[in-house]
């Protein structure tokens, strides 16, 4: 294949590195520099897609960021990208792209009988046809719709790319390097402002590369070269290509997309592929430019009809003609440089202008060229299927409501240039409410409602001097404010075409007998036709019509459609265009994939993980993790192919026998110090806390002001004024931050201090009968016989050498201690314990024995505290003070609180003691009963009892307190079960506890 | 994403900061007597509020403070912020 569309010596590409690269299946050439676009269109390929929903022929219709059509599923490096806008990635060595939304090939599609079908397809036909019958929608039309009408087709596999996200604050960011973003960005990097400046693009210049202007002596892409190799050099600036600030959020909050790695055939090692920056701004330059508008007409959707600044901007900066033999069609002086560009080039072209009699320099300068003009001329037809093989034309009467007879002329592109469109997206998001300016039919940005400003095309400003003018003095000004520095730059001088005034015609009546399809969206097959349906059907809001019909929707959310949708709205109803209005700008400006937004939190990052100091000897000795909030608990700890539940049989097992160790690290631990920390306790806990002695430990229960459980733990009296609280591992920052809130704001009054030090301490649980002989020889200098350290005592002791703390707690309802040593002597403790452990057959126990151990001695925990239960609930009511108040005790009051069949926490046993009951099963009276059967309650724990060897569950169920004795059904849905049960008291082992206190 | 001025620390990002609800609310005395309805104003009953508001949040991973603040719910405009001893005026 030969690059037949490619100019000699005109372009930026850089010729010396010719690239390989794959366009549905076949090889192609072209060059660094190119977008597949550019190089597809030197190829002289032009057929790229089929349309979203009547499947007709796709091209190229744009150079950038507006491209509706050409939309590619792009491969590279082993994986694949959906929705790839051919025009703005960049060609690299090996790149392969194929068309989207075509089936079997982009040549002969099945789906273009929708084509053929499109009096059938008119707008809200999906609404309209697929209703009914109901039950179809799900497996007949929604499947259908979706292989029909998908785009590209996302990777299933796992993103082996990095995204990063980064922070950043600056004075000034400034969104677009054309002519005012480099001016005003220039002017304030001077005046010592911080700058970023974002280029959406891979070259910094915007239209300076492809007009023909003059600033200070220079070309205009030399005056920007220079700009930009100056900026790079300032300290105070940063310079970015490859990046859209597609976002303006709250707060001068703008975010980024910066693709590192898109460009390259393979992301560099220790290089994201993207990055994400959030950036703060102090003030925000918003110089995005325009965009030019279509001009509407019959198959305007044709593969060769493209927007004619495109095509001069695929001949100056790629050197690529769009055609051989174009033809312009335009109604201003825009289409103008176009053609004369082509004529520079030896490709004569032909004008078609709507105006009837123009006069400014551009339009001399073409008639000088001698270039074939037609005033008062438009296209009426564009013909051709794959291709514009020719053109329909005709004279327009001055009303621009006549048609004069049809000519056809030959041509093989059709440039249309309809004037421009300021990119108001940012300012729009920003929350500014756009204006509309009636010598450019088009909105711009009205009062500031942030920190921004829009210059140049952006708003509506088309002259450079003007533009350049008001950019150099809003970078002055602005950072003026910022740095109070007064380094005023002089301003160059500058020379551009003076042009005239556009026609406000922007859609082509249709001849007589005829029935073109006239397309306003081309992502989106939305045609004039559609929208006077949506319209004539009673469609009056602008964002109803758009979702009615999919105007400005999609991948390229109407960037070229926008407006004209709004002028045939307004035309329509006879109606001014700025009171129809627009639909509303949203973030994002431009499609972001989702690896950029979510950055490096993925899989096992998407939280951070915790630790325990003893986690490497839980991992050496065989330990199968569990997530517990963001720590990792051993579950248990594995011997050969045993299975969970035989090994935590096992283990708790062995607790209930001999001892057992258990970390415990990961409880919340709050340190409580202070004069008034007794009262700060009194408050908080429902139970009485002013007269626990120093040395003692208490368990304590708290509420939130509406009455339910928030946590439990206990807290123990390390000395006069200084308590060591722990809470649950799931609610530790929760309970800190709601101590903070009674001491910082409701109780001020209180001098207490309280701080986390769940991370200071490591936590070892001893438990088993044996558990004492244990101690006694890890602290033998100590008494810590049940008179020296009874239950809920608290001792402090020497564990060979290291300062431990020993609480006399228990967990599993066995007699238990557990030791805390600072955390970075835990491996030591642990070590120790297992040693000395090892003649009263000590074995560790992961949370699942612990579980286990807690579920048959009736401890209730996360699983019963779960923020919809109150103490009744629990069997806690016994720690309600009536003497004093409390946090959420007047909320205990409540009606349901005190119902008499209030729900309350019972033991489950299945009848046959051998089948296990899955936990979340309901509760029912009887089995068989009509649906919905009344639920009496929920299987809240479910474990193996040990002690007894038969399941044994606890659940919550109405009226609990009668309910022992009586025989259910436990019914799971879910797992297809029903096992009948007998309701016991739910603590099965030890009921009074004599074991915790032996 | 907002940015909020912590009186203790200076401007951060909203993300440093948890939520923390209606700032005016006062809590009843600890022992002090109230009616049903008194107690459910307290625990319950909230102004969804367009426009100006003041209300709680926490310099969660910064100094740990409660601050109150006062923002506009519909536009989010934040015209001050107090520690937690001062008086909303």
């Amino acid at each position: 294949m030969t690059q037949s569309f490619r100019l000699e010596n005109v372009g930026l590409i850089n010729r010396n590195k010719k690239l390989s690269f794959k366009f549905n299946g076949k090889v192609y050439y072209g060059y660094e520099g190119d977008t597949l676009a550019s190089a597809l269109i030197a190829n002289g390929v032009h057929l790229v897609g089929r349309s979203f929903k009547y499947h007709r022929p796709r091209g190229f219709f744009g150079a950038g960021v507006d491209e509706p059509y050409a939309i590619v599923q792009l491969y590279r490096n082993g994986e694949t990208e959906p929705n790839i806008k051919a025009t703005e990635q960049e060609l690299f060595e090996g790149l392969e792209a194929t068309s989207v939304n075509c089936w079997p090939s982009v040549n002969f599609d099945i789906g273009a009988i929708n084509n053929f079908l499109k009096i059938f397809l008119p707008a809200g036909f999906y609404y309209k046809t697929f209703m009914w019958p109901k039950s179809f929608w799900f497996k007949v039309y929604e499947p259908f719709i979706r292989k029909a009408a998908g785009l590209g087709v996302a990777s299933t596999k796992h993103d082996k790319e990095r995204y990063e996200h980064k922070y950043e604050y600056c004075d000034l960011l400034i969104t677009g390097s054309g002519p005012s973003g480099l001016a005003s960005a220039y002017a304030a990097a001077k005046n010592g402002a911080r700058v970023i400046l974002a280029e959406d693009k891979s070259r910094f210049g915007g239209t300076l590369l492809t007009s023909e202007v003059n600033i200070g002596n220079q070309s205009g892409k030399e005056w920007a070269e220079s700009l930009i190799s100056e900026l790079k050099e300032m300290p105070n600036v940063t310079v970015k290509n490859r990046s859209q600030v597609f976002g303006y959020y709250d707060h001068n909050m703008l975010v980024m997309s910066e693709r590192i790695s898109d460009h390259l055939p393979k992301t560099k090692k220790f290089h994201p592929k993207q990055r994400l920056w959030y950036i703060r701004a102090k003030e925000v330059l918003i110089s995005s430019g325009s965009i030019e508008r279509p001009i509407v007409f019959g198959n305007n959707d044709t593969p060769g009809v493209m927007l004619s600044s495109a095509a001069k901007e695929y001949l100056k900066v790629y050197g690529v003609l769009v055609g051989k033999n174009p033809l312009i069609f335009t109604n201003n002086d825009s289409g103008y440089e176009t053609a004369i560009e082509f004529q520079k080039n030896g490709v004569n072209p032909i004008i078609l202008d709507t105006r009837k009699d123009p006069k400014s320099e551009i339009v001399d300068e073409a008639k000088n060229l001698g270039i074939n003009i037609k005033f008062s001329y438009v296209v009426v037809a564009a013909q051709g299927y794959k291709k514009v093989k020719s053109a329909d034309i005709a004279k327009i009467s001055e009303d621009k409501e006549q048609l004069g007879a049809i000519e056809n002329i030959k041509c093989d592109c059709i440039c249309v240039s309809g004037f421009w469109t300021p990119t108001i997206h940012l300012a729009s998001q920003s929350g500014n409410k756009t204006k509309f300016k009636e010598d450019i039919d088009a909105f711009v940005p009205g009062t500031s409602k942030q920190n921004e400003t829009t210059l140049g095309a952006a708003n509506g400003t088309y002259t450079l001097e003007e533009t350049l003018k008001n950019s150099f003095e809003a970078g002055y000004k602005l950072s003026k404010e910022i740095t109070k520095n007064d380094n005023k730059i002089s301003f160059p001088n500058v020379i551009e075409k003076k042009s005239t005034v556009h026609d406000k015609f922007w859609c082509v009546p249709l001849p007589k007998g005829k029935n073109y399809k006239r397309f306003l969206d081309f992502q989106n097959d939305v045609a004039v036709s559609d929208i006077e349906i949506a319209l004539k059907e009673g469609y009056r809001s602008i964002e109803h019509v758009k979702r009615y019909t999919t105007l400005g929707m999609a991948t390229d959310q109407g960037k070229t459609s926008n407006l004209n949708g709004l002028q045939l709205v307004s035309k329509i109803e006879n109606k001014v265009v700025p009171a129809v209005g627009h639909t509303t700008f949203r973030p994002p400006y431009t499609p972001v994939s989702i690896g950029a937004i979510v950055g490096r939190e993925v899989g096992k990052h998407s939280k951070p993980t915790r630790k325990s100091p003893m986690h490497s000897w839980h991992e050496k000795n065989n330990a199968v993790f569990v997530d517990a909030g963001v720590w990792l608990r051993p579950r248990y700890y594995k011997q050969g192919n045993e299975s969970l539940f035989e090994g935590s049989k096992r283990e708790a097992k062995n607790v209930r026998t001999n001892v057992g160790v258990c970390d415990v690290t990961t409880l919340g631990k709050i340190d409580i110090k202070g004069p008034d920390a007794a009262e700060l306790l009194n408050r908080v806990y429902t139970n009485a806390w002013l007269k626990l002695p120093v040395g003692k430990a208490r368990y304590g229960v708290m509420l939130r002001e509406d009455g339910i459980v928030m946590d439990d733990g206990t807290t123990t009296r390390i000395s006069e004024n200084h308590y060591h609280m722990t809470t649950t591992t799931a609610q530790a920052a929760n309970v800190l931050s709601h101590l903070e809130y009674y001491l910082q704001l409701v109780w001020p009054e209180l001098n207490v201090n309280v701080v986390s030090t769940t991370e200071q301490w490591a936590g070892a649980a001893i438990a088993g009968p044996k558990s004492r002989e244990l101690l006694q020889k890890l602290f033998p200098k100590s008494d810590v016989s049940n008179e020296g350290l009874p239950f809920m005592g608290y001792m402090e002791g020497d564990l060979f050498g290291v300062k431990a703390r020993i609480f006399r707690i228990s967990f599993s309802g066995e007699l238990a201690y557990e030791v805390n040593v600072e955390s970075d002597n835990g491996y030591f403790m642990w070590e120790k314990i297992m040693e000395v452990g090892q003649e009263f057959k000590i074995q560790p126990y992961g949370t699942e024995a612990l579980s286990t151990l807690r579920i048959e001695m009736g401890h209730v925990a996360g699983s019963e505290l779960d923020g919809r239960t109150i103490p009744y609930d629990n069997s806690l009511e016994g720690l309600l003070s009536k003497k004093k108040d409390f946090i959420g005790k007047r909320s205990l009051n409540r009606k349901a609180f005190t119902a008499e069949d209030r729900q309350k926490v019972v033991g489950v046993v299945p009848l046959d003691k051998k089948t296990s009951i899955p936990e979340g099963s309901h509760l029912v009276k009887d089995s068989n009963a009509p649906l919905p059967n009344p639920k009496l309650g929920y299987i809240s724990a479910s474990c193996w009892s040990v002690e007894y060897d038969n399941p044994f569950s606890l659940a919550i169920v109405k009226d609990g307190k009668n309910m022992i004795g009586k025989k259910l059904f436990v019914m799971s849905p879910l797992k297809n079960k029903v096992i009948p049960v007998e309701i016991v008291s739910s603590h099965y082992v030890d009921p009074k506890g004599e074991r915790v206190r032996s | 994403m907002l940015y909020i001025k912590c009186p203790h620390c200076g401007w951060r990002s909203q993300n440093e900061f948890s939520y923390g609800g209606d700032a005016t609310v006062k809590r009843p005395k600890l022992g002090k007597e109230v009616t049903d309805q008194e107690w459910d104003d307290f625990v319950y009953n909230r102004k969804s509020l367009r426009g100006k508001h003041w209300e709680l949040w926490q310099h969660l991973s910064g100094c740990r403070q409660w601050i109150k603040v006062e923002r506009d719910t519909a536009t989010h405009e934040i015209f001050k912020t107090l520690k937690a001893s001062e008086e909303i005026s």
